[in-house]
């Protein structure tokens, strides 16, 4: 319990603006996230809620400008990322912290074997001779499920599963403490979902590496994540067990999204999708983000400054109508 | 109901320098008036060369095609140009469908300015009313489609394909770029609107439970082949073929206490380039035997479910 | 992307909208500002000049700024400032109307190549690398000198040797646009293949086009004076500031100025004509953040 209850990353306050030239889009507003030893947490929203921005912001890899970090820390391993400079983050990065982005077309070179640059990826973070970090991207290569005989191919020899495989590899290959996974199986087919999905857990499971798992997808969190943080609009509105989640969801909008999606186990001839679209990030709402397409808002909502509600144990809900529950 | 749509042993093959692909390789069906068939497949399979033919937008290798009693496998320019009004398509990619120095108004008149039957002020009324229909508010006839969300971009899709009136429809994946509470709109947009218009709809999509909800009957394509077609229900109570079975257990679902028993398949999904005659699926099927290098018969294994796998008997228990 | 993000929009014409983008570039109105002011002088330089093109002046060659000789005078006297204020005309008509006559030529070449494809493409193709190998000056050379140095001739020179460039573009830019899911609507809805090239693919491939027209035409206002530096474009006393740096060239160390000036005006139309090319093409993108 003791070492499970261990944060590895905890996110305080983080403000992420994005300045264009007539516009401060927010991206992340006061997000607080912690992240404990060996979990998957899986990030859940929708296209622009600002996961990825969060993610970019702990491997520091936002373009900037126009990303501005505006205030908040990102602690690891007791340092605050935020403040490192550039060369000790690069020594962060793909070492302790490695990400794996969501299209495996254009996350692998080309030009490059892959085991070489697997291999690159080792000798950069490691004091290995060449034989030997050729050796363990054989390993990682086989870890993976890709026979270490086509070390020497090309990228365009393989599939997009094969591809997101050797990207899966490169993040792996320097045993991280943390990985960011940005929607890692979003551009591939189901079957191959289930495969590379399958194969990420239980490497993951045997690494001990903890997951940040950014998708859209209920059911891929369902599968592999054992907390859940649902983004909206730059905020986190619902965070909590993957079980807690699931079975006691609070936030209007969670609910929302669980009820939108098709099932196949029900008779339903209708969807019940979210009425509305995303506020504008560049024009929040006062108060509560969703309250615009909440069915239960009232004026309440768009007026008192929110808070987090813990209704349960760890499970902690942005919503003023959130009640607390035995 | 009356049979809109037949289509016989459909072929759609592309030659390249690797050889012959086998893109849509003797596909049969029929769609009846007001329905819905759902094709599922994955990346490969065909699905949306077989809708892109049958809209003669690729030439047609070999089969028949018929439309309201019709040949249509073979059409002049003319016959064409006036089955082009029964017939259109919703496009994936509401971004790279819709031209983007066109604003929405442009882009929703022009299947009407070109049929040319309306005046100018009727076509203005006409896509007011279209935009109206599907949920496009309007004051945003003047904006261009880069402005817009993907949601309402596919709705300016929706009322462009709905401009000529048209009977079929062809849906090549039209939710699969959006999210999922947008996605229940567009679903339940389309819903209404083909009650409403009585439109029939082939349905592509790699996505099987958003297939069921719109669907009556289903279609699953393994490399440009018919796996599996069966009544939606039917299809997802008992599925009989491997890949079926494989396919429905590998969607995630969003439910944490009954975690199913996943069908991890061994491979992936090759290309139909010169395939041998025996089964497609056979190189990633658990249960391939000597007799899946026969080429395969569709069998109609109980009414209206159609297998094409020579041991779906033994697989399933069946006599 | 919510509600209140877009206003009901008022249609506005097309020139307008792109009017209105282009007027947000400073750097594009300050070239286009020049360019007006260039095409000015050019119509208006025989009231503005103080004196005639070729008035010499025996008794001052070589005389430096005056009073009466703004910019000095050459070595015949002539005064610099009147002879820049009528070449103009002469620089700026090689420049536009030779890239004028490429840029159409171009485009029906590398319109026919990309939209037909196959075995007219290849013909197409093929013709414009042999003609492209050859040296762009020995053929605009050979064609001023068969057809006899004048300026029409080195506008026709200049024109018919820069085809190559707009017709490729324009290849491409078509080979990219016609495999867009649009062109498919369009054909969905009985479009003709002269409405999908007319409304669909010219005005999705053109931007980098006019980036290319308008750059073409400082090129060409450089070609133009090469040739009539050589002594094939405008004949002299006509005044072109190519030929005027091409007539300093002679007495360059002990007059530096007389070919500074012409090289100047070269410099600043040029530039201002590749600045507003810049300014152009993005403000003909509507996907452009306005």
């Amino acid at each position: 319990m003791d070492a499970l209850a261990d944060n590895i990353l905890e996110i305080h306050d983080l403000v992420v603006e994005y300045h264009t030239d007539d516009a401060i889009v927010h991206a992340v507003n006061n997000v607080n996230l912690n992240v404990k030893r060996g979990e998957t947490i899986g990030l859940v929203g929708e296209t622009g809620a600002g996961k990825t921005t969060i993610a970019r912001s702990i491997l520091r890899i936002l373009q900037t400008p126009p990303a501005k970090l505006c205030s908040g820390e990102i602690i690891f391993e007791n340092e605050n990322l935020l403040e490192l400079t550039e060369k000790q983050m690069r020594k962060i990065r793909g070492d302790k912290i490695a990400m794996i982005f969501q299209d495996p077309m254009t996350a692998l070179n080309p030009i490059e074997k892959v085991g070489f640059q697997i291999a690159e990826a080792i000798g950069l973070h490691n004091e290995v001779t060449g034989i030997e970090a050729e050796e363990r991207a054989c390993d990682m290569l086989e870890m993976v499920g890709i026979p270490a005989y086509r070390y020497k191919e090309y990228p365009l020899n393989f599939s997009g599963g094969m591809k997101q495989r050797v990207v899966i590899a490169m993040a792996l290959a320097c045993n991280p403490m943390l990985l960011l996974a940005d929607e890692p199986t979003t551009a591939l087919d189901v079957t191959i979902q289930a495969q590379v999905l399958e194969m990420m857990q239980s490497l993951v499971e045997k690494l001990g590496t903890s997951v940040v798992m950014i998708t859209h997808d209920l059911g891929v969190v369902a599968d592999c994540c054992n907390s859940v943080a649902v983004v909206y609009a730059g905020e986190i509105v619902e965070y909590g067990t993957a079980d807690h989640i699931f079975n006691h969801a609070a936030h209007p909008y969670t609910i929302g999204l669980f009820n939108s999606l098709p099932r196949l186990n029900t008779k339903e001839r209708r969807l019940k999708p979210i009425k509305g679209l995303m506020p504008d990030p560049t024009n929040l709402p006062t108060g509560c983000k969703f309250s615009e397409r909440c069915p239960d808002a009232s004026d309440k909502c768009t007026e008192t400054p929110l808070g987090n509600i813990e209704i349960a144990p760890g499970h902690i809900v942005r919503c003023s109508l959130a009640e607390v529950s035995a | 109901m009356a049979v809109m749509l037949d289509v016989q042993s459909l072929k759609k093959y592309f030659k390249n320098p690797m050889g012959t692909l086998h893109a849509v390789d003797d596909v049969s069906f029929t769609l009846e008036y007001g329905n819905t068939l759902g094709v599922v497949g994955e990346s490969g399979c065909g699905k949306t060369t077989l809708g892109r033919t049958i809209l003669h937008l690729l030439d047609i290798t070999e089969g028949k095609l018929f439309f309201e009693g019709k040949d249509i496998t073979a059409p002049t320019k003319k016959e064409l140009a006036v089955l082009r009004e029964d017939m259109q398509l919703i496009f994936q990619d509401p971004y790279s469908s819709l031209d983007p120095r066109k604003s929405v108004s442009e882009i929703i008149m022009e299947p009407l300015v070109i049929q040319g039957k309306l005046s100018r002020a009727d076509i203005r009324t006409e896509v007011a009313q279209l935009m109206d229909t599907v949920g496009l508010a309007e004051r945003f006839e003047n904006s261009y489609p880069h402005e817009l969300d993907g949601g309402r971009r596919q709705r300016i899709g929706i009322a462009r394909a709905l401009a000529l009136k048209p009977k079929f429809i062809v849906c090549d994946e039209p939710v699969s770029a959006l999210d999922v509470s947008i996605q229940a709109q567009i679903i339940n947009l389309m819903l209404d609107l083909q009650e409403e218009m009585k439109l029939a709809y082939m349905f592509v999509t790699h996505d099987l439970s958003v297939v069921k909800y719109i669907s009556n009957d289903i279609m699953v394509m393994y490399l440009g082949q018919v796996a599996e077609k069966a009544p939606s229900d039917e299809l997802f109570e008992n599925p009989i073929h491997p890949y079926t079975k494989a396919l429905l257990s590998a969607i995630p679902e969003p439910d944490i206490n009954n975690k199913k028993k996943r069908i991890i398949m061994q491979g992936e999904l090759s290309s139909p380039i010169d395939p041998k005659p025996g089964c497609r699926f056979m190189v990633r099927c658990q249960y391939a035997a000597e007799e899946c290098n026969e080429a395969q018969i569709i069998e109609e294994c109980s009414p209206g479910h159609f297998v094409s796998c020579c041991r779906y008997k033994q697989i399933n228990n069946m006599n | 992307m919510g509600d209140t993000a877009i206003k009901k929009k008022k249609k506005k014409s097309r020139f307008g909208e792109i009017w209105r983008r282009l007027a947000k570039n400073k750097a594009a109105v300050i070239c286009l500002f020049v360019i007006i002011i260039v095409v000015l002088v050019a119509v208006l330089a025989p009231v503005i000049a103080p004196y005639p093109y070729d008035q010499m002046d025996y008794s001052a060659p070589f005389a430096g700024s005056s009073k009466e000789h703004w910019l000095g005078t050459d070595k015949v006297g002539r005064d610099i400032f009147s002879r820049i204020l009528y070449g103009t005309g002469q620089s700026l008509q090689l420049g536009v109307i030779a890239t004028g006559l490429a840029a159409v030529l171009g485009i029906a070449i590398g319109s026919i190549a990309g939209y037909a494809g196959g075995w007219a493409d290849i013909l197409i193709m093929r013709a414009l690398d042999i003609y492209q190998s050859i040296p762009m000056f020995l053929l605009c050379v050979t064609l001023a000198a068969v057809m006899g140095p004048s300026l029409r001739n080195a506008i026709i020179a200049i024109g018919i040797s820069a085809i190559g460039g707009p017709a490729r573009l324009m290849r491409a830019s078509i080979l990219t646009v016609r495999e867009q899911e649009y062109i498919e609507a369009a054909k969905l809805v009985n479009a003709s293949s002269t409405r999908i090239i007319v409304r669909h693919i010219i005005p999705n491939s053109i931007a980098p086009l006019i980036v290319s027209i308008t750059m073409g035409i400082g090129m060409n206002i450089l070609g133009g004076a090469g040739l009539s530096f050589i002594g094939l474009g405008a004949q002299p006393p006509i005044p072109e500031w190519g030929a005027m740096v091409s007539e300093a060239r002679s007495v360059m160390r002990e007059h530096g100025t007389l070919a500074l000036y012409p090289g100047i005006c070269i410099m600043i139309t040029v530039l201002a004509f590749n600045l507003l090319g810049d300014g152009l093409r993005d403000a003909l993108d509507p996907r452009l953040k306005t």
